[in-house]
Order: structure tokens, then C-alpha cells, then sequence
């Protein structure tokens, strides 16, 4: 599934990032990496952006960035 | 100034490492800010001695990588290709090394002289992480120094480190990456670039195949700039991404990405030590209730109503504490220009007081700002400004703004008061260039603390039975206009203006150092001034000139000497036959007169008993004849004369603005004013108006002056509400509502136009700022005036009909088309082989 499908609080490991665009350049750069673990923090106050810990840092993004990343949920 | 002994050191890290104390601890206030030649990312230098070398220190732009995605990205890897660098000092944080590496291992690629400096030992020793930086020294085949920098400590080490890597290199290589399955792919593109290259070293090679294979954006035109004749290389680093995309199922950018990731991983494991498990930290605790569905949006808006009121309203507060030095400087600019004649005023008294009072109007906000800047500097350093745009983003972005403009709005005045100035200021941290252009064009619609006073005046010369409605009216229709104002042009004139991806990081609070927050409200204030107040300054003696020339012909001045000499005359045989006019030395009247406002400007200003006995003293000794007529007491025949005095003075204040009303009227601005009322007549706006609106551009504060100034009246009894609401000036309702709603899109003052100018990098965007308000608020005061009484409209059912198509505007911009459309028509990823696993592919090599 694609990372804007979780739920806060779900865990997973990231499986693909499409890099066509700059948002996955950009994801790739900030530590978006497929073989890492990520899990879906929270959600802002409008489920949008949302936020998610990934190798001890916290980043937020868009939904509509999260649909770069696909992730297998554990 | 040019680095003497050629040293010249680059601090780069990641954001949030740190990398600005660190700068600030090597520099301390030998510093100086300019721009990114072609970006608007500030470059900051500084110099710092080290054993005695001069050194000139460059802190590069938080970065988290070297890629082309950004701008910051883009300059730092351009600095770092093209300089003459003695050292680069990466600052990583040390509470997450793995992340921190994957920036030094591209350092590295790129074979620039390195140094590790980890930073932020001591919170790394709180989350229970020790480091081995022995170990990761060996491993990294550079330097490692150790700081915490925040509370001060390891400078001195750092600065021991830097010099001794600064005379000797060491002996190791640096660490190496191993592709695996890209590695032949690299090792052909090295050879071929070595035979085009001569500039670059052996490992700046490797950094430009490994950047090509990427398929960086940018590596081809890079590669362009240094040699023409490379096309083979290009084709062949097209070819190669391909055919491995194609066999491996995985483009060349994600494997060199997981590589990296996986080598910093790696190292980062190898040399640390956790002593316990990470738990939830402190922060994401925090963040459960700050970024909480109900309680985050309450605390925002406590927290943004705590910055208007401590700066805007205190502030404001504060500015009655140092205008009496801002006054004293204008008393000291009269006291040293030529004295006043009769009905003369020498230009060389006039331009010096006129530039005073301009330059003194900006520097009243002062208190303001730095209360501003001050508060700025905690929600930055202490990490809430994230969180802001977090809460804030799916609002803002649907007007085509972004999370990060919450601030800027607020600044500039989302309720009735505040600055566009510093709120153009604080859009830089907006890293999406086509939001970041649609804050700063619009801000200046919100409602500054200039445009006030004359809301104030009309309302309570026009709406006094709508008082209350009036003010929300105005209060709140500013931002129903920057709202469908900001989506209308990033879906027009800013469509093709580059985006970038909202992701940020959520970095740790901090708590803000006092040093920290002083130091940058400090350094803010002054750029402001430096800036701002030279701008200014010019400009108003511009705009002096087009108030003065071409001054009164030969005739009216005869007319106005033959009005002087009846007054004189009248008070001379006023005066005939009393003792008092002894005082009157060769028919000079001047001293008395100079006298007499002086003594009244003394009186007005005295508060209390004492303060004006105490004036009284002082006047009796300066002169005690003229005195006795400033202040008869019983005296019958000081009595007279000071009856008569007070009649010569008043008539010579009549005088004066009858000139300065004339003057203002056949002045450059007065004839401009005529030479547009062809034009915003169905705007309602006569010739006054548009005198009182064109003197407004300096500074919005000068149109409740000069509407003043033209509506003067002989004897100044009546309120300047009174005057513009009395039934000779054919005013109504309608008019006074063109007009306000003008004001809410009156185009920027010059110091905002400057501060534009400077956010914007361009003077096309700065006109544009000015232009457009001024077409928008045009054609908003006609369809008000103009349709208003076409209808026959009152002023109050105007206010109503304009409110609510505002309104609706904005729930239209709001439900329009969303932006992300386009990402969604990307075609749905191909299904391929399962991504690789982790465990074989790469190993760090240690060299």
C-alpha cells in the first residue's frame, strides 16, 4: 500500500519510492529510503499533512507526496 | 576584503545540526549577510583567527543532501565545486549520526578537504548515545572533532582540530563507498571524465559519475559548464542508467541512495553506544498535544494572538517611551536650520524637518520590531515553526500559500494592526518558491497599523451609527480579499514559478538560549535599519520635491507679502501708544513671534504645576518683556498687546496654509492628482483624494496628514472628522467606502516595496506588488461607487454587498480544483521484482 493509506500508528517497511518527480528526489534525500522501517505518527488536525517517524527523526509531508511511497505494513 | 592568507573555511550540515551556533561561537559578531548570487538563500560569513591565520568562515545553507532539488542544495554543492576551500567543517548532530553521515559520505564523494565536527554531544549523552569518535575517525579517514556547542562547550578543541588539519592533511584516504553492481558503470564514467577534467581530482571524478548515474538534474549542465565536448559522457551515463534500470528493476538514484544509506548505517552502528532503548521522546510528547486535533489549532492561535499583542500592542506601548528622543532629535534639526520669516520658510529649515519626521516615522516602530524579532527568534529556535505550517497547510494551501505563510500573515496584520515590512521578512523560510511569491505579493492586503488612522477617520466621520459593524468589516474583509487574491495569482501569474515538496523535518524542541534570541533580534534590527531606513530616506526627498515645486509664482507671493504687510500693519497700530511696543526693535516682528510659539509649545508640553511654573521661569528670564505679554497676569496694557499678538499670529498660521494648500495644489503630486481624476472619478476619489493617496506611497501614515492639510481651515476648531464630513466637501457614505476599501488594497509603502524588492531577489516583482493593488483596489472603489449609486445604495448596504462577495470569492478560491490533481495523473507505479533485500549488495570499505 501507499504510505498515504496508513493510519497513525501503523508501522511498516518503506518498498518503493518513485523518483520521477522531485518529491521523491526530495523524500529519497531526506532519508525516504526503501528498506527502512517508517511508522505513521500522527496526523495533522485536517489529516493532512501527516507525520511519520523514520530512523528516529521526525518528518511531515502532504498526502499527496506520501503516494511516492510504497510501503509493505508489519 | 579578501581572505589574507587565503584560508577560507565552510561550515555544512544538515538543518537543525546546529551548524549556526557553531558559526556564531567561531565568529561572534565579525559577521556579514549577503544573498546567493541568483537565489534568495542569505550567504553568512564571518572571520575568526585561528593560531594566529586569518580565516574567513562561509556557513553554508542547511542542507541534507547535494543533489539539485533545491536551492540551498544548489548553492552549497556549487560553492563547494568552485571555491578555493582550505576546509570544510561538516557538522553533524550526534543524537542521530546515521542520519547526519549520509551528508559527510557525499563530502566525501566529492573529495573536498573534510573535518567532522559532532555537535550536540550533550543531548546525545541525555537520550543515553555515546559515540567513539576515535573509532569513527578511523573509519571516515578524517578528523572528528567533539562540541556542544549551545552550552559553549569544545570550542577550543574544534579550533585545536581545524589547525592541525589545516597544516597537514592526513595520511588516510577517506572512506569510499562501494556501489557494487553500478561500480563498472562508475569506474568507465571515471575514466572517461578523467580524459575531459583536467580541473578535477581523483575523487571529484567519482562524485561527477556517481551524479550523472543519478541522472542528477543538474550534473550534465555542471559537467557542460567545465568542458564542451562531453557529449560521449552524457550519452553514455543515459545509456547506462538505463540498461541497469531495465535489468535490475531499480533506478540508479534509489540504489546509490540505499547504498548510502546503508554505509551510514553501518558506521553509525560501529562506533555507537546506546545505553538504553529510545523511548517516546520528550518532543513527541510535546507534539501529542501541540499538534492534537482540537488543542493544537486552540494553541496556535493562542500563540499567534500572544505575538501580535506582545509586539504590536506592547510594543506600540513602548514607542511612547522613545519618541521623546525622536522628538528631541527634530527639536535639535530646528534648533540648528535657519529661522523662520514672516511667511517665508527657507527650504534649507523645511527639507531637514520634513526628512526627520520621515525617517523619525519609521524609526518609531523600533520597539516593535525588535519585540518582533526577538519573538520571531523563539518560535524558530525553539522549534514550533514546523509545527505551525503542519497545523496550518491543508487551509492555506488550498489559496495557493503554504503552511509556512501562517506567520508572515499574522505579521501583516490578519486582524486590524501590524507590519508588512517584517511579515515580507519572515516569508523566507518558505521553501516553495510559487507559495513563498504569492505570501510576500499579497501581505501588504492585510491591514498594516498605517491604514488605520484613516479607517478611524471615516468610519467616524461616515459610519457612526454602523460603528461596530464598520470595524469588523475592516477588521476582517482584508483577509476574504488576500485569500481568492493569492489562489487568482498563483493560478495566473506565478503558474509557471517553481514548487517544491512540502516534506520538512519535525526537529526536537529546544529551549531558546538568551544569547541566541537577543543575538538575532539584534542582527535583524539592524538589517532592517540599514536596509530600510536609507531607502526611506531618499525616498522622501523625492517626494518632498514633488510637494514643493514648482512652489507659487511671482504674483500669488506678491499677493501673500501685500496679506503679510495688512497684518503687520494692524498690529503695529494695535500696539500704538502701549508701552509693550518697545519690544518691537525696527518693525521686526519675528523674535516676538518666535517667541510666543515657542512659550506655547513649552506650556502645551509641561504636565502638571511644577512643570509649568518651571516653564514660566524660564521664559521670564529669557526675556522678561516679552513675557509680560505672553503672560499679562492683571497688566491692562500687556492685556492688549497680548490680544493683539495673539490675532497677528493666528492671521500669519492662515497665511501659511493658504500657501501650503496653493503650493500643494499647483505642486507635481497636486497636478498628478487633477491629471487622475479622469480615472478615479467613478471611483469617487476627486483630486484631493488622489493628492492624499499619491502622498500616502512614502508611508500610508501621510494620508490622514495630508487630507488634514487640504482640508485645513482658517480657524482649526473643528475636528479633521467634522471638516471632511461637513457638507461642503459633497462626501458620502459611498465615497468614504471606496475609499477604505481602497486603503485595504492600497499597494506597499517603500520600505515594504524595498523589503520585496529584497525577498524577491527582483525589481519585476516589487513593481508588480505596487501595480496590481493599485488596478484591484481601482477597480473595487468604482464597482463600490460607481454601482453603489447606480443602485442608490447607502454606505452601510455597500459595506454588506461587498462583504459578501469577498466571502463568496473566497469560498470559490477555496473549493476550486485542488493542486495535487496533477500528481495524481501520474501514471500508477509498474509492479516490478521485489525490492532488493538488504542484506548483500554492500559493505562500507574501509580504506
Amino acid at each position: 500500500m501507499t504510505l498515504d493509506q496508513m493510519e497513525p500508528g501503523r508501522e511498516g517497511v518503506i518498498r518503493k519510492l518513485d523518483t520521477r518527480d522531485k518529491v521523491g528526489a526530495r523524500l529519497l534525500v531526506m532519508g525516504v529510503c526503501p528498506g527502512t522501517m517508517l511508522r505513521v505518527v500522527r496526523n495533522a488536525p485536517l489529516k493532512d499533512p501527516m507525520e511519520v517517524e523514520i530512523d528516529g527523526y521526525f518528518i511531515s509531508l502532504r498526502r499527496s507526496e506520501a503516494r511516492f511511497v510504497e510501503v509493505d505494513p508489519g | 576584503m579578501k581572505k589574507e592568507s587565503g584560508t577560507l573555511i565552510a561550515l555544512a550540515g544538515q538543518p537543525n545540526c546546529g551548524k549556526s551556533t557553531i558559526f556564531n561561537a567561531l565568529t561572534g559578531a565579525r559577521q556579514s549577510v549577503a544573498n546567493w548570487p541568483g537565489v534568495t538563500v542569505d550567504r553568512m560569513s564571518g572571520w575568526c583567527r585561528i593560531k594566529g591565520r586569518r580565516a574567513e568562515i562561509v556557513d553554508l545553507p542547511g542542507t541534507y543532501g547535494l543533489t539539485s532539488s533545491s536551492p540551498e542544495e544548489r548553492v552549497t554543492r556549487d560553492f563547494l565545486l568552485s571555491s578555493d576551500l582550505s576546509l570544510v567543517v561538516n557538522v553533524v548532530d550526534a543524537s542521530n549520526l546515521r542520519k547526519g553521515l549520509s551528508l559527510t559520505l557525499q563530502l566525501l564523494e566529492m573529495g573536498v578537504p573534510l573535518l567532522v565536527d559532532l555537535n550536540m554531544i550533550d543531548a546525545a549523552t541525555k537520550q543515553g548515545i555515546s559515540i567513539d569518535a576515535a573509532v569513527l575517525e578511523r573509519s571516515l579517514g578524517v578528523p572528528v572533532a567533539e562540541t556542544s556547542m549551545k552550552t559553549g562547550q569544545g570550542r577550543a578543541n574544534l579550533l585545536r582540530v581545524i589547525s592541525a588539519r589545516l597544516d597537514e592533511a592526513p595520511a588516510a584516504e577517506g572512506l569510499k563507498i562501494d556501489y557494487g553492481d553500478l561500480e563498472p558503470a562508475l569506474e568507465e564514467l571515471e575514466r572517461m571524465l578523467s580524459l575531459k577534467w583536467e580541473a578535477g581530482s581523483g575523487s571529484s571524478l567519482r562524485w561527477m559519475a556517481v551524479k550523472l548515474m543519478e541522472g542528477d538534474a543538474e550534473a550534465e549542465s555542471l559537467l557542460r559548464r567545465m568542458n564542451r565536448d562531453v557529449e560521449d559522457i552524457a550519452v553514455f551515463a543515459r545509456h547506462s542508467r538505463k540498461v541497469f534500470e531495465e535489468g535490475l528493476g531499480e533506478t540508479p538514484e534509489i540504489y546509490i541512495g540505499r547504498a548510502r544509506h546503508h554505509a551510514a548505517g553501518i558506521l553509525a552502528g560501529a562506533c555507537t553506544k546506546r545505553s538504553r532503548p529510545a523511548g517516546p521522546s520528550l518532543s513527541d510528547r510535546i507534539d501529542s498535544v501541540v499538534c492534537h486535533r482540537f488543542a493544537g489549532p486552540a494553541i496556535l492561535v493562542a500563540v499567534m494572538y500572544l505575538l501580535y499583542y506582545l509586539s504590536i500592542v506592547q510594543g506600540y506601548r513602548l514607542t511612547a517611551y522613545t519618541w521623546p528622543w525622536l522628538a528631541r532629535l527634530r527639536d535639535l534639526v530646528e534648533a540648528v536650520t535657519p529661522a523662520p520669516g514672516f511667511i517665508e520658510i527657507p527650504l534649507t529649515r523645511s527639507f531637514p524637518l520634513w526628512f526627520t519626521d520621515s525617517v523619525n516615522a519609521l524609526l518609531n516602530y523600533i520597539p516593535i520590531f525588535f519585540i518582533l524579532f526577538g519573538l520571531i527568534a523563539i518560535l524558530e529556535d525553539s522549534g514550533y515553526m514546523p509545527r505551525m505550517a503542519f497545523i496550518m497547510d491543508r487551509v492555506l494551501r488550498r489559496f495557493g500559500l503554504h503552511g509556512q505563510s501562517i506567520l508572515p500573515m499574522v505579521l501583516g496584520g490578519v486582524y486590524v494592526g501590524g507590519c508588512s515590512v517584517p511579515a515580507v521578512m519572515s516569508s523566507k523560510g518558505i521553501p516553495d518558491e510559487r507559495s513563498r511569491l504569492a505570501t510576500i505579493l499579497t501581505i501588504p492586503l492585510l491591514n498594516c497599523l498605517a491604514k488605520v488612522p484613516l479607517y478611524i477617520l471615516l468610519i467616524n466621520a461616515y459610519f457612526v451609527a454602523h460603528r461596530g459593524l464598520a470595524m469588523f468589516f475592516i477588521a476582517t474583509v482584508s483577509l476574504l480579499v488576500v485569500l481568492p487574491v493569492a489562489k487568482v495569482l498563483s493560478l495566473t501569474v506565478l503558474r509557471t514559478r517553481e514548487t517544491a515538496p512540502f516534506v520538512m523535518e519535525m526537529p526536537a524542541y529546544h529551549i531558546p538560549t538568551v544569547r541566541g534570541v537577543l543575538g538575532k533580534a539584534v542582527e535583524r534590527l539592524w538589517l532592517f535599519l540599514r536596509k530600510i531606513t536609507t531607502i526611506v530616506a531618499a525616498v522622501a526627498a523625492v517626494v518632498f520635491m514633488l510637494l514643493q515645486f514648482p512652489g507659487l509664482d511671482a504674483w500669488r507671493k506678491a499677493h501673500y507679502e501685500s496679506e503679510k504687510d495688512r497684518l503687520a500693519e494692524s498690529f503695529l497700530s494695535a500696539m500704538k501708544g502701549n508701552p509693550y511696543g518697545v519690544v518691537i526693535e525696527n518693525g521686526d516682528l519675528m523674535p516676538l513671534i518666535l517667541y510666543w510659539d515657542a512659550y506655547r509649545k513649552a506650556r502645551m508640553a509641561a504636565k502638571g504645576q511644577e512643570a509649568t511654573s518651571s516653564v514660566n521661569r524660564r521664559f521670564e528670564r529669557r526675556n522678561p518683556l516679552f513675557y509680560r505679554i505672553a503672560q499679562p497676569g492683571g497688566d491692562a496694557e500687556a492685556m492688549k498687546a497680548n490680544r493683539a499678538l495673539r490675532n497677528l499670529v493666528r492671521g500669519r498660521e492662515r497665511i501659511l496654509a493658504d500657501m501650503r494648500q496653493e503650493r500643494l495644489e499647483s505642486s507635481l503630486l497636486g497636478q498628478l492628482g487633477k491629471g487622475l481624476e479622469p480615472f478615479t472619478r467613478w471611483a469617487g476619489f476627486d483630486w484631493r483624494v488622489n493628492v492624499a493617496l499619491l502622498s500616502s506611497l512614502a508611508a500610508k501614515e501621510n494620508s490622514v496628514a495630508t487630507l488634514g492639510a487640504i482640508y485645513e481651515q482658517g480657524e482649526g476648531q473643528t475636528s479633521l472628522e467634522e471638516r471632511i464630513s461637513a457638507e461642503g466637501t459633497g462626501l458620502t457614505p459611498l465615497h468614504a467606502l471606496a475609499l477604505m476599501v481602497f486603503m485595504v488594497l492600497y499597494p506597499p509603502c517603500i520600505a515594504t516595496a524595498i523589503a520585496v524588492k529584497v525577498q524577491t531577489n527582483s525589481v519585476r516583482w516589487m513593481l508588480f506588488s505596487f501595480l496590481y493593488p493599485v488596478f484591484l483596489g481601482l477597480a473595487s472603489a468604482t464597482l463600490i461607487f460607481s454601482l453603489g449609486g447606480v443602485l442608490g445604495a447607502s454606505g452601510i448596504q455597500a459595506m454588506t454587498a461587498f462583504y459578501g462577495l469577498a466571502l463568496t470569492l473566497t469560498l470559490v478560491a477555496g473549493f476550486m480544483r485542488r493542486e495535487d490533481r496533477k500528481e495524481a495523473q501520474l501514471p500508477s507505479l509498474p509492479e516490478t521484482a521485489p525490492a532488493l533485500r538488504l542484506s548483500g549488495g554492500w559493505k562500507a570499505r574501509e580504506e
